[in-house]
């Protein structure tokens, strides 16, 4: 009941939020006030939203699972790597952007592109595959909704409402508070992950009795001895997880999140202390969800493990039909929220379901970066703005907002979670495999537009192709791989339980490399398609 | 960034692949904390103060027209 109340009190302070940000509103309603809050974050906002718009759900409940499956592993996986990749790339990367926005008014990457590369189809395609890459994520979160309301709920609350009611807030607040009223709910979201870490790690810690005690348990056990190491992984899967934090600048909510900085100093801070954020919401995360597998008293905790337990027993003599069951059995996305039921107070768990909420309302980024896209990118590029008035395209922003929830939730109600969880894992991988498109036009005098179509185009292909590898042929047993393709006696594709690899690396490692040699090798073909002098030298 | 500045970054990414630790789970850090875990909540520190020091020696003033430094 508290925790309904408490979750429902999120919902209610969201949406006041976006409706007070638009009251805030300072720009009378142009663009670039709704779109990147009249470029006039402060430092505080600016950190704490940047740093929200990069955490989805999978912070605060994916870790957790992965970390009690795989050990801690999952920190130098996703985290520390992050912690220096992306805070360098905003370093690098952002402030030329912000700089470059200020001066000639870019409100997305792809303008940037198509003045930088004088091109125009081009930047639409462009745009195209980052906005399929990005509708996913808010399809997700619809669906995350819906079930953490009606979890929250005991089932009162049935998916379909959970789904609307969630959709409803998000698309009201980004509706009438866009940039600022987004800004504003992340920086709400991440204080509250900031503070839910810490306390959790205490409250859990004194009701399992210290943690000293459930790490030797672990530690005298063959089966969790390895969770405590990294002797299951090879440190060329380990290494292939550094590629993915590129993919963070390359996404086009962060790209634009740069764009909204009132200063260029606002920065600094961010910078500095986006790693001490990252460790905040990230070991207490990962350390939880490790330290579940000594959780035997929980007799949901028990369960899984006792599935894990019979998997591995099991080995390749299963059923693939049993072998799916215990999988989902043994999964532990939802093993944080069963740690809190077993040694946290009501109180906690009231904070936790409203975090829970925060973090499945992390779509919010991405809704009106596809907004914003599509006015500038497409309305405004193809003569809307010119045509009807700039008042126009901000009210065509927010119609786009209302389209894309309801169909977001339309496909929510309809398919399978699994699809876009799936989605999701690639499109990581694709937005890495974009990122030579923001290192080009921004640092190479050679780079032409048919460099930046080929590695869009590569980028694509190899989305589509890993797809269809991974789905069309089933996760081998733990401990083996099928190959895929082999040549000159070496298997050089294979898929294992993990996923696809590409001799041994994950695949967002040759789709980044070969898209930023494809950048170079047709940027340096089609030399004659260069820019324009005026051009350059608004550039370099 | 200056050369010395790219070489200290490609270090301290080098530095991220601690096969050392890979198969140690032990000393547990003040008690429960694994080694492998200890050195990553470590290396993360460590990131800031590299960041906190990349901002100090190669901040991009030269793109801010107006003064805020």
């Amino acid at each position: 009941m508290i925790q309904s109340v408490v979750v429902f009190a999120y919902l209610a302070i969201a949406l006041y939020i976006g409706i007070f940000a638009f009251r805030s509103s300072r720009g009378g309603g142009n663009a670039e006030d709704y779109f990147l809050a009249g470029r006039s974050l402060g430092p505080a906002v600016f950190l704490l939203s940047l740093f929200g718009a990069n955490m989805t759900a999978f912070s605060i409940l994916g870790a957790s699972g992965h970390a009690f499956a795989n050990g801690i592993i999952t920190y130098g996986l996703m985290a520390s790597s992050s912690a220096l990749i992306i805070p360098l790339s905003l370093l690098v990367i952002g402030t030329r952007l912000w700089a470059l926005g200020r001066r000639h008014g870019f409100m997305t990457p792809v303008q940037m592109f198509r003045d930088r590369w004088e091109c125009a189809h081009i930047g639409t395609f462009i745009f195209a595959v980052q906005a399929v890459l990005l509708v996913p994520y808010i399809i997700i979160a619809v669906m995350g909704g819906g079930t953490t309301l009606a979890a929250v709920s005991g089932g009162v609350i049935p998916f379909w409402l959970g789904g609307a009611i969630v959709s409803l807030v998000v698309m009201g607040y980004v509706f009438f508070g866009g940039m600022r009223g987004t800004a504003w709910v992340n920086t709400l979201q991440t204080i509250l992950f900031l503070l839910f870490g810490t306390i959790a790690v205490v409250v859990i810690g004194a009701g399992m009795g210290g943690f000293s005690a459930a790490m030797e348990s672990l530690t005298r056990s063959a089966a969790t001895a390895p969770l405590l190491t990294r002797e299951r992984f090879s440190p060329l899967y380990f290494f292939s997880y550094t590629f993915i934090p590129l993919s963070s600048i390359a996404f086009p909510h962060i790209g634009i999140f740069c764009l909204t900085a009132q200063r260029l100093g606002h920065f600094r801070k961010t910078v500095i202390l986006y790693p001490v954020c990252m460790l905040a919401i990230w070991l207490p995360s990962v350390f939880l969800g490790v330290a579940a597998n000594a959780a035997h008293e929980v007799p949901a905790i028990e369960a899984k493990l006792e599935a894990r337990a019979e998997l591995a027993s099991g080995g390749g003599t299963l059923a693939p039909t049993d072998r799916d069951r215990l999988r989902a059995q043994a999964g532990g996305d939802d093993v944080i929220l069963r740690l809190v039921d077993g040694y946290a107070p009501v109180w906690l768990a009231a904070i936790l379901g409203a975090c829970v909420m925060a973090a499945v309302m992390a779509s919010d980024s991405q809704i009106l970066a596809l907004s914003t896209m599509f006015t500038e990118d497409v309305f405004a590029f193809y003569g809307g703005k010119a045509r009807f008035g700039p008042a126009v395209q901000v009210t065509t922003g927010r119609i786009f907002v209302v389209l894309i929830t309801i169909v977001a939730y339309v496909i929510a109600l309809r398919m399978p979670q699994s699809i876009f969880d799936i989605a999701t894992q690639y499109a990581f991988a694709g937005y890495s495999a974009l990122s030579p498109l923001l290192v080009a036009a921004i640092f190479w005098r050679g780079s032409t537009r048919w460099g930046a179509l080929a590695t869009t185009i590569w980028t694509a292909v190899a989305v589509v192709a890993v797809a269809v590898i991974q789905q069309s042929i089933p996760a081998p047993p733990p401990g083996s791989a099928v190959p895929v393709w082999s040549a000159f006696g070496a298997d050089i594709i294979t898929r294992a339980p993990q996923g696809a690899l590409v001799l041994g690396f994950l695949p967002v490692v040759p789709m980044t490399i070969v898209s930023a040699l494809l950048m170079w090798a047709v940027s340096r073909a089609t030399a004659s398609a260069l820019p324009s002098d005026t051009t350059m030298r608004r550039y370099f | 960034m200056n050369v010395v500045a790219v070489v200290v970054v490609a270090v301290f990414y080098a530095l991220h692949q601690d096969v050392w630790f890979w198969r140690e789970a032990r000393p547990l850090v003040f008690g429960f904390l694994p080694i492998g875990l200890f050195y990553h909540a470590a290396y993360t520190v460590g990131c800031a103060l590299l960041l906190w020091l990349l901002v100090k020696t190669t901040w991009p003033g030269h793109l801010d027209s107006s003064s805020d430094e």
